[in-house]
């Protein structure tokens, strides 16, 4: 028998295979269905199709994310709706407003995926999963309400790309600058219908929060799932939360549609530029680039570590008086952190502004809107036209460092001399 | 129930990555109604879109077509307008799925849009799997595997497993 890569092995044991092959398609049976504000739209429905009752809600997650708190009545109610039929259908695991986070953050935080399960989102950027060498993919609302009234759904065995990821970065330039990179060599539909499998020295040394950037930004470049084999760092990870973890990667003689080799020797921070993910730029390129917006946010780049490198550039500096600051982190018990840390002090005495935990300025949702003609350095994951507000409005892409350094002086900045 | 497997239309033409915030914008993703999205639908792109586009037209476009986010919303904006269905190069995978759950066609039709002018009369036949162009010259597509039209033409993911639930009962 050939050798499987990491999703065809956990592909194969959720349908009940030993093996599959690509271009099979098989019935996967999950085992973490997570979902946010689009479940309320998935009640309709889930009550047409009829079963009544959830098939299994010990293997569902939900928390509320786009809209926190609810900035009208229309998504006050949807926020309702969803609390409502997670008490009527035992769904224990609802992290209602104050235990909030962006999901995806949320459920690798409290420790709900692990290596080798099938992990299906109500979300494009479920691909972050993978990093947990989880095989984890977005769906939209009619199947999400199919997969809690099955358990399942149908997915094709997809082709798997290697992405073999070698050599020590530059300063301040971390996995947020690789993925653009990597994004920038493959298209935005490099990946379409196809499975990513990271590999590689720089890989192996990142740790996971590092690692979550690169399998969140699969999405980006069309990728049904971006994984990360599991290894020490994944079982520290899990051993931090007091969970046990195991060792999974691809079978040695497993089979890729193609390896692509990238090397990030030396490399510094690069940028995407307006108005696609994969318009990607060293950042010597774009330096000198006015801003109006700076952000630090989204399930891509808001998690401690990425606070604490926002910190780093802003301590004891001023945002320029031209420039509005937002930070918001990915989840409550991020906010708690960054508080204990006094992180929060010093994003204050930059004149930055630090929120509540929420997906809302990433898709123009509320929380920081752009205004026609406003430009945006941000730490999110898009930047198509009108991604975070008027269809006027330009976003660049980069890391916490990339974005703090460019609040203080008003323009895109290189952080290494910031 | 049977499904229309044959569309003529007029074509409305767009171009590569043709993302999921062109067809609808962030800020109507709090509802799912049909009529409303419609009105919205390509507003980034072209505000006066859905005023233009009449039941029945074609959307044809290049790669790589509802990338970005996981929004149902974008193929229930395009599906509310009355469009038949969209052909392109190639689609993004979420957009792909959802847009046959709720039973709107999606067709991969490599080197159709370069052949294609806005305005264009085209028919599309699902069961064939070819596209007639204004020149009487057919575009030749893969149908969609049986599993896919399935669902298409029980119309969507939904009325398909309350059948089969129905038929589970009886």
């Amino acid at each position: 028998m050939p050798g499987m890569t990491l999703s065809e092995r956990i592909l194969a044991r959720a349908s009940g295979n030993t093996s599959v092959r690509t271009g099979q398609i098989v019935d996967g049976h999950v085992d973490l269905l997570y979902m946010h504000e689009m479940l309320a739209l998935a009640i309709k429905p889930f009550e047409e199709i009829g079963v009544g009752r959830i098939w299994d809600p010990s293997r569902c997650v939900v928390t509320i994310d786009h809209w926190v708190p609810p900035p009208n009545e229309q998504i006050a109610r949807m926020h309702q709706a969803i609390r409502e039929f997670c008490w009527a259908h035992g769904i224990e695991r609802f992290h209602d407003l104050g235990d909030h986070g962006i999901i995806h953050q949320l459920v690798v935080e409290r420790g709900y995926v692990h290596p080798g399960m099938l992990v299906i989102g109500s979300d494009s950027h479920t691909n972050m999963a993978g990093a947990m060498g989880a095989f984890a993919a977005g769906i939209g609302v009619t199947e999400t309400a199919a997969v809690m009234a099955t358990g399942k759904l149908w997915l094709k065995v997809p082709e798997t790309l290697d992405v073999r990821i070698e050599g020590r970065l530059a300063a301040r330039t971390g996995a947020k600058d690789v993925i653009l990179k990597v994004i920038q060599t493959t298209g935005d539909d490099g990946a379409a219908y196809k499975a990513v499998e990271f590999h590689g020295d720089t890989v192996r040394g990142f740790p996971m929060n590092e690692r979550f950037v690169l399998s969140n930004m699969t999405t980006e470049m069309g990728a049904k799932a971006g994984m990360i084999p599991a290894d020490a760092t994944t079982g520290r990870y899990l051993a931090s939360l007091g969970l046990e973890s195991m060792a999974l990667d691809a079978d040695p003689d497993a089979h890729y549609l193609k390896t692509f080799d990238v090397d990030v020797g030396g490399m510094g921070p690069q940028v995407a530029c307006p108005n696609n993910p994969a318009n990607v730029k060293p950042i010597e390129d774009v330096a000198g680039t006015k801003i109006d917006v700076a952000f630090v946010g989204s399930c891509t780049n808001a998690r401690i570590e990425d606070l604490r490198a926002t910190a780093e550039i802003l301590k004891g500096e001023k945002v320029s008086p031209r420039v509005r600051m937002i930070i918001t982190p990915a989840s409550q018990a991020i906010y708690r952190m960054a508080m204990k840390e006094r992180l929060v002090d010093v994003f204050m005495d930059a004149g930055a502004t630090f929120t509540s935990s929420t997906c809302g300025p990433c898709f123009g949702g509320h929380m920081g809107v752009l205004a026609p003609k406003e430009v945006c350095i941000s730490s999110t994951n898009r930047n198509y036209p009108g991604r975070m507000g008027s269809p006027e409005s330009q976003v660049y892409l980069g890391s916490p460092y990339t974005v703090a350094a460019s609040a203080l002086h008003g323009e895109i900045t290189d952080p290494r001399g910031a | 129930m049977t499904m229309q497997t044959r569309f003529a239309g007029r074509a409305w033409t767009f171009g590569d990555d043709i993302s999921t915030d062109h067809i609808i914008a962030g800020r109507y993703l709090g509802s799912m109604d049909l009529k409303s999205l419609a009105e919205h639908a390509m507003e980034n792109v072209d505000p006066a879109f859905a005023k233009k586009v009449r039941p029945g037209d074609v959307l044809v476009a290049g790669m790589n077509f509802g990338c970005g986010s996981s929004r149902e919303q974008a193929p229930v904006a395009l599906k509310g307008l009355g469009l038949a269905c969209v052909v392109a190069e190639t689609f993004a995978r979420i957009f792909y799925r959802n847009s046959i759950n709720i039973g709107f066609p999606v067709i991969e039709c490599p080197g159709l849009r370069a052949r294609v002018k806005e305005g264009d009369l085209i028919s599309v036949d699902l069961d064939v799997g070819d596209v007639v162009l204004p020149s009487g010259d057919r575009v030749a597509f893969e149908p969609l595997p049986p599993n896919l039209m399935e669902i298409l033409k029980a119309g969507g993911l939904v009325p398909k497993l309350r059948a089969e639930l129905a038929a589970k009962a009886s």
